[in-house]
């Protein structure tokens, strides 16, 4: 890409654009797009480094035996990104993706694990690209059971942009007609595998047809798009796609924005709080705080896209217009900061399938099977709300399989080097409710040198992070109808295995963390009322109609599906919305 | 890799998913010591003792054995870089036990012994892990049998000769096949 893309703070004479988008993820790409496509002139604001499409993807391509840990991460690499640690996305390749734990430090008042990216193109190059709508019953959910608020949009509201961004991603999937799973505009689904076949088969059946397995809706191609090629099934999209074959900002959205030439970059620039202006009751830009010497600058825009990733989103909404409100800008409902949700996971089923010996499986397919919600639904009730989804393969093992009860010599040799049986395993990912309580807050406490909490401000300071910025704190938890649910899940998740012919069924549920599914989501809900949401049905903040926030912190309730792809629709809405409220000059 | 391959994973390692899969940090003086390690973990004897450990786990049959592709390094780096120091010190000691325990019963060190020997040997050392395996506790420590058994395997099978010879190894498959053929003995794929 031309390097007149990215500007430097300092030598730039630019400081007005009419659109600042914060955030080069998911949500900031598909701003940057669309906004640009309708001729605005577009700032983007990258906390991190510059991350270019495949030039900087540098593991990509590497055989095993390339590699230096060969998957393992070092001491040093724990001690400093404990965070990442405690999950299974901790591997060589991925490392330089997490962010550095020790500059940008959280607290956790509760356990919490955060899942950050902070580089060019945001979690958007690592996310596990599951692309599922969400029904029109989700969008009731909350009106109908009494829970939290209403959202201010249905199914149809967002349709047509969950069109519009199926096509231009590319999501590969199959049609259902399942009311709780609506279709899209697919691309050829893969393949399930012949094990994954029969369970499905079976599971139909046995259910009567009120069961579903069928194969992942997966933002992967499986038919070439300008300038992208289809997934070449090497399962390695963590590490940046040299074919394109997956979405990222770098692989989708960047081009096209970049193609307009209406596309300036700032890397490095954590935006540091919005510019507001209380005569006119609107943002004016945004301040920035250089990475590298701590400057701040102020750049200038008409609107504001607030896309730093959910959290993140509701810290700079925090640190703005405190002079105003002191818990920052969006915060006169009370909302603000409150309602985090996530989907909760850990836990599943697993089991051996005999036979199928005669079959194999060819290439490394990046998708499993998606087993959509079956309870609360269709006359099904449940002594909780709400429901969950399962994601599961089936394959047959590889040599990296349990060696502890093998031998050693050429019959562990030649055992290895041929491959195991079929396992099938799956686990579930269930809907969190909005919980007031749940929520996080800027870490006002004050800590002593040895890290404990004190009230003595003579010892004590505020924690910050490298730029001497607050940080925020994380107070949110499990509740009874999601513990409830937890145990639904793995014994409905055995059944299944079992219906399917599995052996040696085996259950796990190994507790959640709030964020550890990495779909944290809320904070800063849409609503119909200002007096109890932070933004309207625009994402437009109530407390400054020219800001839009939309990315997972805008979200009211969390269904089970995978949220991304209802992070690009609501974006993508909300950008024409704003470009056209910008015409008739409302913003 | 995505989390449904890793969820994989950790259920095929489960009760011995001590590879790089354990959490362990130690309090204190980790990042004051790491500048003081040396280049190497083990000395050049306890490498090569490595290499014929590793070779006697996974022999040369028709395809190179562990020996060929530089097992002992390949461990060296591993536990160096990856390994706590608990966990160092139960390998350091168990790759003594072997050598002081071959030389006790066959009068002859590791380096001289006959192959067949290493393997009656080796193999009642794993016996043994897999019968301690059996009371093993949650918190009780890996058996260090189990983590070379484990080092040798990844080393090997994430090797040129490994990956490409005694498996099958495909970088760009560019296709699924779901109901691909399999015969008895095909050999199995490199990657996942």
């Amino acid at each position: 890409m031309a390097d007149t893309t990215y500007i430097n703070i300092k030598a730039t004479k630019q400081n007005n654009y009419d659109a600042i988008v914060v955030g080069s993820g998911i949500s900031g790409g598909w701003a940057a797009k669309e906004l640009t496509e309708k001729g605005l002139k577009v700032l983007m604001i990258e906390r991190g480094p510059k991350h270019d499409h495949i030039k900087d993807y540098k593991t990509a391509s590497l055989h095993p035996w390339e590699t230096e840990y060969k998957g393992l991460t070092t001491q040093q690499q724990r001690e400093d990104n404990p965070v990442v640690h405690r999950g299974w996305a901790a591997t060589e390749p991925v490392m330089n993706a997490w962010v550095n734990e020790k500059d940008c430090p959280y607290t956790e008042i509760k356990p919490f694990t955060w899942w950050r990216s902070y580089r060019m193109g945001g979690r958007s190059v690592i996310w596990g690209r599951q692309s599922y709508r969400w029904s029109e019953m989700d969008f009731e959910a909350n009106a109908k059971d009494g829970i939290a608020v209403d959202w201010p949009i249905r199914y149809n509201d967002i349709a047509p942009w969950y069109d519009h961004v199926e096509k231009f991603i590319g999501v590969s999937g199959t049609k259902q007609g399942l009311a709780q799973l609506p279709d899209g505009q697919f691309q050829p689904g893969m393949d399930l595998n012949v094990v994954e076949k029969d369970v499905a088969q079976k599971i139909k059946n046995h259910f009567k047809g009120q069961r579903h397995l069928f194969i992942g809706r997966i933002a992967n191609l499986t038919s070439d798009l300008p300038g992208r090629g289809k997934c070449q099934y090497r399962n390695r999209c963590w590490e940046g796609c040299p074919y394109g074959g997956y979405f990222s900002t770098q692989s989708s959205t960047l081009p096209a924005a970049l193609a307009t030439g209406n596309l300036h970059i700032i890397t490095g620039a954590i935006a540091k709080q919005i510019l507001y202006d209380k005569d006119s009751k609107k943002a004016t830009g945004v301040e920035i705080l250089d990475t590298e010497d701590n400057m701040t600058y102020e750049f200038k825009s008409k609107i504001v896209f607030v896309c730093a990733s959910a959290l993140n989103s509701t810290w700079l909404l925090m640190n703005s217009a405190t002079d105003i409100w002191p818990e920052g800008l969006g915060s006169s409902s009370g909302e603000l900061g409150h309602n985090v949700m996530d989907h909760h996971y850990n836990l599943g089923a697993s089991g051996k399938i005999e036979g199928f010996e005669e079959f194999y499986t060819y290439g490394r397919r990046p998708n499993g099977f998606y087993i959509p919600r079956f309870v609360n639904l269709n006359g099904d009730k449940r002594d909780y709300l709400r429901g969950f989804g399962y994601q599961g393969s089936a394959s047959r093992e590889g040599w990296q399989r349990d060696v502890a009860e093998l031998g050693i010599g050429s019959d562990l040799k030649n055992a290895l080097s041929t491959p195991g049986g079929w396992k099938i395993g799956s686990t579930g990912f269930g809907e969190i409710l909005p919980h007031h309580d749940n929520r996080i807050l800027l870490d006002k406490r004050l800590y002593d040198k040895d890290g404990l909490v004190t009230s003595d401000p003579a010892i004590g300071k505020q924690k910050t992070d490298k730029w001497g910025l607050p940080v925020l704190s994380m107070d949110a938890e499990l509740r009874e109808n999601e513990l409830k649910m937890r145990k639904d899940i793995v014994k409905e998740m055995k059944e299944m295995l079992e219906v399917a012919g599995a052996k040696d069924v085996s259950v796990w549920d190994s507790g959640h963390n709030m964020g550890h599914g990495i779909h944290e989501m809320g904070t800063a809900r849409m609503g119909r009322d200002s007096k109890t949401s932070v933004l309207n049905g625009w994402n437009q903040v109530w407390d400054a109609p020219n800001v839009f926030v939309t990315d997972g912190a805008c979200m009211t309730s969390s269904a089970c599906q995978n949220p991304s792809l209802t992070y690009m629709a609501l974006t993508a809405r909300a950008a024409n919305y704003a470009v056209s409220e910008l015409k008739k000059q409302n913003l | 890799m995505d989390r449904r391959t890793i969820i994989k994973q950790i259920s095929i390692m489960t009760g011995a998913a001590f590879i790089g899969g354990e959490i362990f940090i130690q309090s204190g003086c980790k990042s004051d010591t790491s500048k003081l390690q040396p280049v190497s973990f083990f000395s050049k004897e306890q490498v090569s003792l490595l290499d014929e450990i590793g070779e006697t786990i996974l022999p040369q049959t028709d395809t190179p054995g562990a020996k060929s592709t530089q097992i002992g390094s390949f461990i060296d780096k591993i536990v160096k870089d990856c390994y706590s120091s608990e966990q160092q010190n139960i390998l350091l000691s168990g790759i003594e036990e072997i050598k002081s325990g071959f030389e006790n019963k066959y009068s002859i060190s590791f380096f001289k012994g006959e192959a067949s020997q290493r393997e009656e040997f080796l193999n009642e050392v794993n016996t043994n892990m897999i019968q301690k395996n059996k009371n093993k506790k949650k918190d009780d420590p890996v058996h260090y049998f189990l983590m070379l058994k484990q080092l040798t395997i990844l080393g090997y099978f994430t090797s040129e000769t490994g990956a490409s010879q005694a498996l099958n190894y495909i970088a760009v498959p560019g296709k699924y096949d779901g109901s691909y053929p399999y015969k008895k003995g095909d050999k199995a794929w490199a990657t996942q």
